[in-house]
């Protein structure tokens, strides 16, 4: 049994520990969400949070989960309230949408740390998530916006 | 790497794996059977409390508005600008639009094409009338059910924002669903004036996104139906080998595994999770006849292309009389440009999920061929086509592969449901994806050209060399329409719009069993880097500026000179730039619009950074301004990622390249910044998800030509191979 919490909820799960977090995620819990795309940590469209930090998901082992807490897309915010998704809305960023959970989960690590990022800081952070629509210029600038508006006061 | 295995006391594997999830329901941890966006009906239907006046709309007492879309949303858009289109004509409120995808019925084709697909950038000029006669259509109901209701007459009744005015009377279109469903269509409607638009040529937000930010959107990977399980396919790794057999001792023992079985197109690894599939699968050892590819090389394939280009090939287009002109020249140039092949590569791998029954079955994809890939899967499920529903998912990208003439992805999915004989999702991993073929085929382009005394180009010859798209499918004979070459390897170049006196373009047909299929802006991916590259060699040749050397070409091409103008305008064509940098421009129309691109690069010790691109487009009366800045910037991307650094090569018949390190694609860090300026016209519209992508390669070609006196002639970029 391995046990971790995913999104504030805990799960305990009778599954092979060498299994990929990203596979339980999608396949046993069904939060898909969060994306396969390489499973090989190039793309960047598998990364979730483990204790806050990002994670490419298809290369880590369910057992690096234990005890620790998952956040997930689906975990990002209840409501499309976090200051990174209002920004993804109002710069309309995606286009088929497949990478965007990635880019989001990759972002929030950033503003986190870097609460006024620079355009350095945000080629760093994000160049291990891949678009292949190309919304690279957007979500630049929906990050940028993201911090104004948290360093306005909205609610992080 | 497998857990144990856990057996019963009869020996039969026990489904251990899943989960005992302690959670609270609602937790968000709960499988839906629901997925937002896709149909879930037989075919598009009005229900209880529901009006659909046509095929397109339906509309609620809850005053919710469903737009149905009979084209696949693959990134480009159409879930928002074909309901933009209907909802400006039906003066709905837009905050109460929805979208589904259409179910697969004729009355769903493509207007122009005949049967329903997504593709060559057509969606929005196709489904202009047809969108907007179905939203006047379900007004003029609405207005006539008011009318009914107040006792007046229709024409003194207006509409507004989702509701029917007339004096002090309102009624909205929820209350008068029921009316309104129990009149006949009418025969005919007025259509708006487009300067009443409240919608169309707006910047309107996409309707897709919110749920593209929180995990919502169902991809075709994301379907999950009750008592579903996964498989993974181990398929030839060379392009016509045949399985001989296969040993599945071990892998028949591991942990989820349900069945392993030879199908036509390799052998189903079937278990209860992608994982255990794909761990089974290594375990499974096939062996392959590697059939006539075993010693397949692309460098032998392109020696050959060369040798081919050095003959005269079928006459595509003759103008004058090249040959003689380029003998009569005073100064000449030859080039041989060469591409090379290229994987779609969509962030979201192929896959297919079936639920197959004695006599019916259900296909859940993100399918661009829904006529075409309901048609084969019902052949192989032995079912006829009204059996067989298809449910369009989300396309985590198509970029054409979606669009396969033989739709191989839904055959193999169906393939081994008949195995599984369980509701199955055949999922491909990457490195299957890239080495599944239906690529964009390599290409060869020898062009000659020549100029007067006086520096103008007199004579221009392109003979070109690579394989067909058509030939082979179910298309050929309406596409290439009697011609003995593929309209689809030429054109670009075909319809040449320089003005040059002499003019030949001649195709050579190569046959190799490889399988190739159109990518994003199929031929002018390839035959407008040639062109725009060869356009600037001659410039250089006559020694003129190669902005100016193309407006020369091009006076009586206003439209191509309208974006030409307009990129170099808002590039600052003239401003000097630091030395080591350059700037290159490039022109072309595709798709019924007209682009150009002016970038900006610098090398340094061979490295080359693409820093700005300018882009202008033309596409005609446009829809949506937002999604076309998208999709030009999405376009300009593409083509920047398959200049500098996108290659498939095989070896001894195998593929190379495996997944994105080593195919890879731009990345956020090496994205240059770029910009998107829209032509205003009123021009028939033109589309918009291909015309971006030719000119990058060959502005970026010609720009590094600007910053070190190199021109580059074969992609993707390598400065040790610039001339």
């Amino acid at each position: 049994m391995i046990a971790f919490s995913v999104n504030g909820n805990r799960v305990e799960l009778d599954v092979d520990p060498s299994t990929p977090l990203l596979w339980v995620i999608r396949e046993n819990l069904g939060l898909t969400g969060t994306k396969y795309g390489c499973g090989m940590a190039q793309c960047g469209a598998c990364t979730v949070h483990i204790n806050g930090e990002a994670v490419r998901s298809c290369v880590a082992p369910v057992s690096r989960a234990s005890g620790k807490a998952v956040t997930t897309i689906e975990g990002l915010s209840p409501d499309l309230s976090n200051p990174l998704q209002r920004a993804w809305l109002e710069e309309d960023v995606p286009q088929c949408g497949y990478c965007q959970s990635g880019q989001l989960m990759s972002a929030a690590v950033l503003l986190r740390e870097k609460p006024k990022p620079t355009d350095d800081d945000i080629d760093q952070a994000m160049t291990g998530n891949i678009c292949r629509c190309g919304t690279y210029p957007r979500i630049r600038r929906a990050i940028h916006r993201a911090a104004e508006m948290t360093a306005k006061g909205g609610a992080q | 790497m497998m857990g144990r295995r856990m057996m019963n006391a009869s020996g039969k594997i026990e489904r251990r794996n899943f989960l005992k999830i302690s959670v609270a329901a609602g937790g968000g941890l709960l499988i839906g059977f629901h997925f937002p966006g896709i149909s879930q009906f037989a075919s598009a239907q009005a229900t209880a409390g529901t009006f659909m006046p046509n095929a397109f709309v339906r509309i609620g007492t809850d005053e919710r508005i469903t737009v149905i879309v009979n084209h696949s949303e693959m990134g480009q858009g159409v879930y928002t600008s074909l309901p933009m289109l209907l909802a400006d004509e039906l003066d709905a409120d837009w905050t109460k639009v929805g979208y589904e995808s259409a179910p697969v019925d004729p009355k769903y084709n493509h207007p122009a094409f005949g049967m329903q697909m997504t593709g060559g950038s057509s969606s929005v000029w196709s489904g202009l009338e047809q969108f907007r006669q179905a939203g006047a259509a379900a007004r003029a109901m609405l207005v006539a059910a008011a009318a009914q209701q107040w006792k007046v007459d229709a024409s003194s009744c207006r509409t507004e924002n989702g509701a029917v005015l007339n004096g002090s009377n309102r009624l909205t279109y929820g209350q008068l669903v029921n009316t309104a469903a129990k009149l006949p269509p009418p025969e005919k409607v007025q259509l708006k004036d487009p300067k009443t638009f409240k919608l169309i040529g707006k910047p309107i937000k996409r309707l897709d996104t919110p749920d593209k930010l929180n995990g919502k959107a169902v991809f075709g990977i994301d379907v999950k139906l009750p008592g579903m399980l996964t498989a993974v396919i181990a398929r030839p790794p060379i392009f016509g080998a045949k399985m001989k057999s296969f040993d599945d001792s071990r892998a028949r023992s591991m942990l989820g595994v349900r069945k392993i079985a030879a199908i036509p197109a390799g052998v189903a690894v079937i278990a209860d999770t992608f994982w255990q599939a794909k761990m089974a699968r290594e375990a499974v050892r096939v062996e392959w006849d590697d059939g006539a590819m075993h010693d397949f090389s692309t460098a032998q394939m392109m020696q050959d292309f060369r040798e081919r280009a050095k003959t005269p090939g079928t006459s595509v287009r003759n103008d004058g009389d090249a040959t003689a002109a380029l003998a009569n020249a005073t100064k000449k140039i030859t080039a041989v440009y060469e591409v090379p092949y290229l994987s779609h590569l969509m962030m979201e791998p192929l896959n297919c999920t079936v639920d197959l029954r004695a006599d019916s079955c259900e296909v859940w994809t993100g399918s661009q061929f829904q006529t075409v890939d309901r048609a084969n899967a019902a052949k192989v499920a032995g079912l006829p086509n009204e059996k067989v529903q298809l449910h369009t998912t989300f396309l985590g990208g198509g970029f054409g592969r979606r669009a396969n003439p033989h739709s191989d992805f839904v055959v193999e999915a169906v393939q081994v449901a008949k195995a599984a004989g369980a509701p199955v999702k055949v999922i491909w991993t990457r490195e299957d994806d890239m080495a599944g073929g239906w690529y964009r085929p390599a290409f060869l382009h020898a062009i000659e050209g020549g100029l007067d005394a006086s520096g103008n180009a007199v004579s221009w010859r392109s003979r070109l060399v690579g394989q067909s798209i058509m030939a082979g499918t179910p298309f050929a004979a309406m596409m290439m329409k009697g011609k003995n070459y593929d309209p689809a390897s030429v054109e670009g170049v075909d319809d040449l719009p320089y003005s040059i006196p002499n003019v030949a373009v001649e195709s050579h047909q190569a046959e190799v069993n490889v399988p190739v299929q159109w990518l994003r802006s199929v031929g002018h991916s390839h035959t407008a880097f040639a062109v725009e590259c060869f356009v600037d060699e001659l410039a250089a040749l006559a020694q003129k500026d190669p902005y100016q050397f193309r407006r020369a070409l091009l006076q009586k091409q206003p439209h191509h000179l309208g974006v030409l103008d307009l990129a170099a305008q808002k590039a600052g064509w003239d401003k000097p730039l630091p030395k080591g940098m350059g700037r290159g421009i490039a022109v072309h129309f595709a798709f019924g619009s007209y682009s150009a691109h002016v970038v900006e690069v610098s090398v340094s010790d061979g490295n080359v950074r693409v820093h700005k691109m300018v882009c202008a487009i033309d596409c005609g009366q446009y829809v949506n301004p937002g999604i076309i800045a998208a999709q030009t910037e999405s376009g300009a991307i593409f083509g920047a990622s398959a200049a500098l650094m996108q290659e498939l090569t095989f070896a001894n018949g195998r593929l190379q390249q495996t997944n994105f390190n080593t195919f890879p694609v731009l990345r956020m860090n090496e994205c240059p910044v770029i910009e998107t300026h829209i032509l205003e016209s009123q021009e028939k519209s033109g589309g918009i998800g291909e015309p971006g992508v030719p000119c990058a390669a060959p502005a970026i070609a010609n720009a590094i030509f600007a910053a070190t006196g190199k021109r580059i002639r074969r992609l993707p970029i390598r400065m040790t191979e610039a001339v």
